[in-house]
């Protein structure tokens, strides 16, 4: 028994259940939201620990063994990814104590978001393709709860186009896995990369291929699939904007590592090019969009789809090195993107608007605000020596290692351009003075979904945000032992056999696969 | 059975991706019903439409006699069609709401966000 597998899912569906069963009292909700996170957070270094020492750690759920029940197993990257979940979600509770207000709060914003948790941590984890929808659709229902609370009128227009367009993708996720079933007659992974290796119809494989890589690419707002994310994710309260945009386009990222380094690895002669142009097509199209906006939530979204480029890249050059940097880019973009967004939440809360031509001065007045912003900014844009550097760095080493001279060059180029609007932001909120016509509304008197607070709360936002940019900071002064770490995703991915042992047992290998399938054929 | 129903598949997908390009947000529903249930028929289908007894493993023995039905689908199909039922019952209270906040069924009118 290795408890601590599925403990990250358990404990959020059990903080979330505590807080459904305290719904009147708020004060406990927000009490279990921050013991759950925290409780977590310790669960997930105890993964990483085991992981360390182990390499894989698998559990067979109801005890059935595999192939035939459900696997939750961990390799390297799923650790890391669970690590990253609960900092965020410490983070965005202890945010939220003070940026939600009581009518959210009121409508199951805590449970709503402990079930987000466990829908992520649940898809890190599991070893099931089937399981795998089944977490992507609890992550999604606990999502589409969280944007549509308060329900003004962008959120409505936001839902419906977010709702549709990931909804689709979940069906054609769903309709992959019934033709991947219909061919090799298995759900879990590691056993449909035994067989798929086998696979006779070569031109099947590869349009299922292509179908996951739609379906996750809808989920990770690739080009040209990401429109629902810059039209809906600067809708709900900042919070949830943030907790949406350090997660859950990368836990379609990590499909998209995990489903074409484990089952199609074979078919990249088809596949590659397609991942390197989207990716290339996502990082331009991804800035440009920023570069025209003067929304600060909108500008931080279409980022988040020109850093899924990045990770993208890393994944279709496709050598140890490029998938240790598109991994390192997942983890240096889940922390500093969300902290962007808390950082525009504390800005809203102190200029009351997300208009960049209407705020200004922020310098002056919050210097230290500043100073959180200006790290995160920078350490998107990829400026030495924050945490975005190292990931821009490794990947653009690899792609000129991979001879992949013409995206090696966009990245680069795009890496100016997020500059360029991280450049903007900084001048309109902080540098600039407030313009005239800006009436800053009073601490604790305005009105709108997340303001109605007292001053003395302010810490519990600032208090994320500095642990946050700390982070960035510890990323990039740490870049060598992580980028080691990085390395041991970048092989295991590499070689898919350590994860098809873990789950399957030691000593099993193709060619006995073989001779098992061809029994079964010709026993009945 | 399989051409027959690869055929009743094929139409449901054609019809489900018709009603969703139109405006109507009411239509798009229906056509995010008709896809999940074409999703659903495709599992069935593509899994093997055999007949076969209960996949019950007798008293002693050490598997299943004779052709037995495939479980697995079964349950696949099962889960999502539970899921694919909450999913839409969301979506048909978000249309609702939307519609007394929009006060349209035309997603053209839906632009505020996107500019």
């Amino acid at each position: 028994m290795r408890p601590e597998v599925a403990l990250p899912v358990l404990l959020p569906l059990l903080s979330g259940s505590i807080s459904i069963l305290f719904w009147r009292a708020r004060p406990m909700q927000r009490f279990v939201a921050v013991a759950g996170n925290l409780a977590l957070l310790v669960v997930s270094l105890w993964l990483m620990a085991s992981v360390s020492r182990d390499g894989y750690v698998s559990i067979q759920m109801g005890g059935w063994e595999a192939p035939f029940g459900i696997t939750l197993i961990a390799d390297m990257l799923s650790a890391v990814m669970i690590v990253l979940t609960a900092i965020i979600g410490l983070a965005l509770s202890i945010y939220s104590l003070a940026s939600t207000g009581p009518d959210h709060e009121k409508f199951g914003y805590y449970p709503l978001m402990h079930l987000l948790l466990a829908g992520v941590a649940g898809a890190f984890l599991t070893g099931d393709i089937f399981n795998l929808y089944v977490w992507f659709e609890v992550m999604l229902v606990a999502s589409f709860g969280l944007l549509i609370l308060g329900g003004e009128k962008p959120q409505m227009e936001g839902a419906i186009k977010y709702v549709t367009l990931n909804l689709l993708a979940s069906v054609i996720f769903l309709t992959a896995i019934g033709l991947l079933y219909g061919m090799v007659g298995t759900l879990n992974m590691a056993d449909i990369a035994l067989r798929l290796a086998e696979a006779e119809h070569r031109g099947m494989v590869e349009v299922l291929a292509v179908m996951f890589m739609v379906a996750f690419g809808i989920k990770a707002a690739a080009f040209p699939l990401f429109f629902w994310l810059p039209a809906s994710y600067h809708t709900p309260p900042v919070a949830v904007s943030a907790l949406f945009a350090g997660l859950l386009t990368k836990v379609g990222v990590y499909s998209l590592f995990r489903v074409f380094t484990l089952m199609f690895n074979d078919t990249l002669d088809y596949t590659q090019d397609l991942l390197i142009w989207g990716a290339a097509f996502t990082m331009v199209t991804g800035v440009l969009g920023a570069a025209a906006q003067y929304e600060f939530r909108r500008i931080l979204s279409f980022h988040i789809v020109s850093q899924i480029g990045y990770m993208i890249l890393g994944l279709a050059l496709f050598t140890p090195l490029a998938i240790a940097g598109g991994i390192f880019a997942v983890m240096h973009n889940i922390v500093v993107k969300t902290n962007l967004f808390l950082v525009s939440g504390i800005t809203r809360r102190l200029q009351g608007t997300y208009q960049l031509k209407k705020m200004g001065g922020l310098y002056k007045e919050h210097p230290w605000l500043a100073v959180a912003f200006f790290i995160s900014a920078f350490s998107l844009a990829g400026v030495p020596p924050l945490s975005g550097f190292f990931a821009k760095f490794v990947i653009v080493r690899a792609g000129i290692e991979a001879e992949a001279y013409v995206v090696t060059g966009i990245a680069l180029a795009v890496g100016l351009m997020t500059l360029y609007s991280m450049v903007k932001i900084w001048n309109e909120v902080f540098w600039k003075s407030l313009p005239e016509d800006n009436l800053v509304p009073e601490l604790g008197v305005a009105s709108g979904d997340d303001s109605r607070m007292v001053k003395p709360n302010l810490w519990l936002m600032y208090l994320p945000v500095a642990g946050l940019a700390f982070c960035a900071v510890l990323i990039g002064i740490f870049a060598q032992p992580l980028m080691v770490t990085m390395q041991v995703i970048g092989d295991q991915l590499m070689t898919p056999q350590g994860y098809i042992e873990a789950v399957l047992g030691p000593g099993v290998d193709v060619g006995d696969m073989l001779l098992e399938s061809q029994l079964e054929e010709s026993s009945p | 059975m399989e051409p027959l129903m690869a055929v009743a598949i094929g139409l449901l997908y054609a019809a489900a991706i018709f009603l969703m390009l139109r405006r109507s947000i009411v239509k798009l529903v229906i056509g995010l019903m008709l896809l999940s249930n074409a999703a659903n028929l495709l599992i069935f289908t593509s899994a093997g439409m055999t007949r076969g007894a209960p996949p019950l493993i007798p008293d002693g023995m050490p598997g299943p006699l004779g052709t037995i039905a495939d479980p697995l689908p079964q349950a696949v199909v099962l889960t999502a069609i539970v899921i694919a039922f909450g999913v839409l019952a969301f979506a048909v209270v978000l249309i609702r709401r939307a519609y007394e906040i929009v006060k349209a069924d035309d997603l053209d009118k839906m632009k505020d966000t996107d500019t």
